[in-house]
């Protein structure tokens, strides 16, 4: 018989997957756990070795610097919590749009330009206006630039459909050349920031004497607020209805467009908030960097967290942590201070891989001849 | 009369990284891969051939021009291959978002070439103040001789090393290839919609993984061109700036064709040195910085308005394709 040759030659010709794939339909809460500790662990035995081999430090004595460098005195833990809580905020803004399925990745671009309205009203009415006054045009300002930056491209999106990803990621460049002008018109020196002597009015006050405490305990209100309007709002419902279809958003009577615009400009307003966070509060000064890649990193932490607040709290700890502590282990050893960079990007790395294993599950393909074999030799040995 | 000249020379060098690196991200998105990657790709691609040709250069007195060349250039490509293969692996393996993966490496990239770049010397302990590579770079900087007698034609055309040709030739390549081979329809197939082109028998890992490689590497000899050639030689941190999300917006503003993106580049390798050719005061050239951006912005609108079917973004763009879940 012809046919059956043909069928037993096709059927020794093909290929069998090493693995089949599984998609799995829920995990219990430990092992998705156990899973990103695992990968995070990987993550850190990795960076462990490479540390090792750039340093010559033993493993020990490295874990020990990094830990002297996120909390060695009570200054770097303020820093490294002001950082954390500057990362958390920009991931809290980011989320509903992550959630709408709209992918915002100008969070940079929407804290500078933010950076950017604060520090303009106080260059400007700095001294002219009672500093009360001052501070709550800057909150305005600071806001409702945000929300500008994160309005327009929304509205091609919703109107147009035009591709937000990239839209996002080219604002981030014009808000950074609009702080480069501000720079430039400010300071006629030329130089590359504008500090406080010259934004030296709408400083907000300091609570209890620490300036990064405000911050803080205004982004973990915000974490809790977050979680409530995502959880158990109207507006968090419809936010996650949009983000699963469109289409079924529009059958249940969801007004798409006017989701997708309201997402963005709160996206964005908080990202404004953190920029005046951070020029009015902190740092009273201003340059291109002054958002320091969170807008970036924030994008990889609320994806990364799954919009669980919580678990990005977590998540920007373990990043800060590990950049102020490689940062740390760089500056000791004499080396560039980007290895940090090289630390998150592995450590990053790790955590996308799992999120393979969380929703997947492999199961060996019996039909393989890699496990054939070795059926074969247990068979024989029993 | 000279003075544009000398603009338009320096626009050709300016553009030819962006050249690189926008045809690169072109063939990739083509396959429906957005890699955000390309500007740490592009620094892998530019220190891995650095550390090459400083390896090479520290090792001998008389440098050979072959070997000056070959060195360099099989680091660079290698690097930026395995770069773009662990955004593959990633991605099309391991099923994670683009996005994330892509700004990821873009971290990894950006520090694994500003390390490297500022600690080679103390890894490598060699005797050297700093990294110039001044030697090897003469090699590629190395122009036809007699260009600099033919006056205006040899200055705007003749003038330049041997990658920025190599530039033009790639971005042609691909441009044929993506238009007029089976290779290039099945290709755009992928990256419009996976599942018809795999329910017709194309493999579209395969696609997927050969594209964004061959990509990346395209890429990654934009990063090497400009230390190697635009700065001689010499690395300096972060002296690459922005050039790769430069790349990025010009696939947008080529309207994802290869052939456009020649032109388009020149026109940003323009824009990006236009303050110092027109006089404008201190304070309006970040203004003219920005204009790449905001042209790239009404690019994008337009297309979303205009609706024009050959002019859109590759349908599944972005969006990564598991075949048991249709």
């Amino acid at each position: 018989m012809p046919e059956q040759n043909m069928q037993g030659q096709a059927e020794q010709k093909k290929r069998q997957p090493l693995f089949h794939m599984i998609k799995r339909n829920s995990l219990p809460l430990w092992h998705s756990v156990a899973i990103r500790a695992a990968a995070i662990l990987l993550a850190f035995v990795f960076t462990g070795i490479l540390t090792l081999l750039f340093t010559g430090k033993d493993p020990i004595r490295i874990a020990a610097i990094m830990f002297d460098g996120a909390f060695g005195n009570s200054l770097r833990t303020w820093v490294t919590f002001q950082n954390v809580a500057v990362l958390l905020c920009i991931s809290l803004a980011l989320t509903p749009a992550f959630k709408m399925r709209f992918w915002n990745t100008g969070g940079e671009g929407q804290v500078l330009i933010g950076c950017l309205a604060t520090a303009t009203c106080m260059f400007t009415l700095g001294g002219k206006l009672p500093d009360w006054l001052l501070i709550m045009i800057m909150t305005v300002a600071a806001i409702g630039a945000g929300i500008l930056w994160g309005l327009i491209p929304a509205i091609f999106k919703a109107r147009f459909g035009a591709n937000e990803t990239l839209f996002t990621l080219m604002m981030n460049y014009i808000a950074i050349q609009f702080v480069e002008f501000f720079l430039k018109v400010a300071d006629k020196s030329g130089s590359n920031t504008v500090g406080p002597n010259l934004l030296s009015h709408g400083w907000i006050p300091a609570l209890f004497g620490e300036k990064y405490l405000l911050n803080i305990l205004l982004v973990a209100v915000l974490t809790v607020l977050m979680y409530i309007y995502l959880k158990y709002s109207k507006h968090g419902y419809e936010i996650s209805v949009v983000g699963e279809s469109e289409n079924t958003a529009r059958y249940i009577g969801v007004n798409v467009k006017r989701v997708i615009l309201r997402t963005m400009a709160l996206s964005g307003g908080i990202c404004g908030f953190v920029g005046l966070m951070l020029v009015g509060a902190t740092s009273h000064s201003i340059d291109t960097n002054l958002a320091g890649g969170y807008g970036f990193t924030g994008i990889m932490v609320a994806w990364l967290a799954q919009f669980n607040p919580l678990v990005m709290t977590f998540a920007s700890l373990l990043i800060v942590f590990l950049q102020r502590g490689a940062g740390e282990v760089s500056t000791v050893a004499g080396l560039n201070q980007s290895f940090s960079d090289i630390v998150t990007g592995i450590l990053l790395f790790f955590i996308i891989g799992c999120e393979f294993f969380i929703r997947y599950q492999l199961i060996p393909n019996r039909e393989h001849k890699f496990f054939a074999k070795k059926q074969t030799q247990e068979e024989q040995v029993q | 009369m000279n003075i544009v000249i000398a603009f338009l020379h320096r626009a050709i060098l300016q553009g030819t990284p962006l050249l690189f690196g926008s045809t690169g991200e072109i063939i990739t998105e083509k396959s429906g891969n957005l890699n955000l990657g390309i500007p740490g790709i592009m620094y892998i691609g530019a220190i891995s051939g650095v550390i090459g040709g400083f390896f090479y250069q520290n090792s001998t007195i008389s440098v050979n021009p072959f070997l000056a060349i070959f060195i360099p250039l099989l680091c660079s490509l290698v690097g930026s291959l395995l770069a773009s293969l662990l955004y593959c692996f990633l991605t099309i393996t391991l099923r994670a978002n683009q996005n994330v993966t892509g700004l990821a490496l873009t971290t990894f990239g950006i520090g694994f070439g500003n390390f490297f770049g500022g600690s080679l010397i103390k890894l490598s302990g060699a005797d050297v103040p700093s990294i110039a590579l001044t030697r090897v770079a003469k090699v590629f900087k190395t122009s036809l001789p007699f260009a600099k007698q033919l006056g205006i034609f040899g200055e705007l055309f003749l003038n330049y090393g041997f990658m920025v040709y190599l530039a033009i030739i790639l971005a042609v390549i691909a441009a044929f290839v993506l238009n007029k081979t089976r290779i290039g329809l099945h290709l755009r197939a992928v990256g419009e919609n996976p599942a018809t082109a795999d329910a017709a028998g194309i493999n579209v890992t395969k696609y997927r993984y050969c594209a964004t490689c061959i990509g990346g590497m395209i890429a990654g000899l934009g990063g090497l061109y400009y230390v190697m050639d635009y700065t001689n030689g010499v690395w300096s941190n972060n002296g690459f700036g922005d050039r790769g999300w430069l790349a990025i917006a010009l696939v947008i503003f080529a309207i994802w064709r290869p052939a456009l993106a020649i032109p388009a580049s020149y026109l940003f390798g323009g824009l990006y040195i236009l303050d110092n050719y027109l006089h404008v005061s201190m304070q309006l050239q970040p203004i003219l910085q920005m204009l790449p951006y905001v042209v790239t912005v009404v690019v994008l609108v337009l297309i979303s308005i205009r609706k024009k079917r050959e002019n859109q973004p590759p349908a599944s763009l972005g969006l990564n394709y598991f075949r048991e879940e249709r």
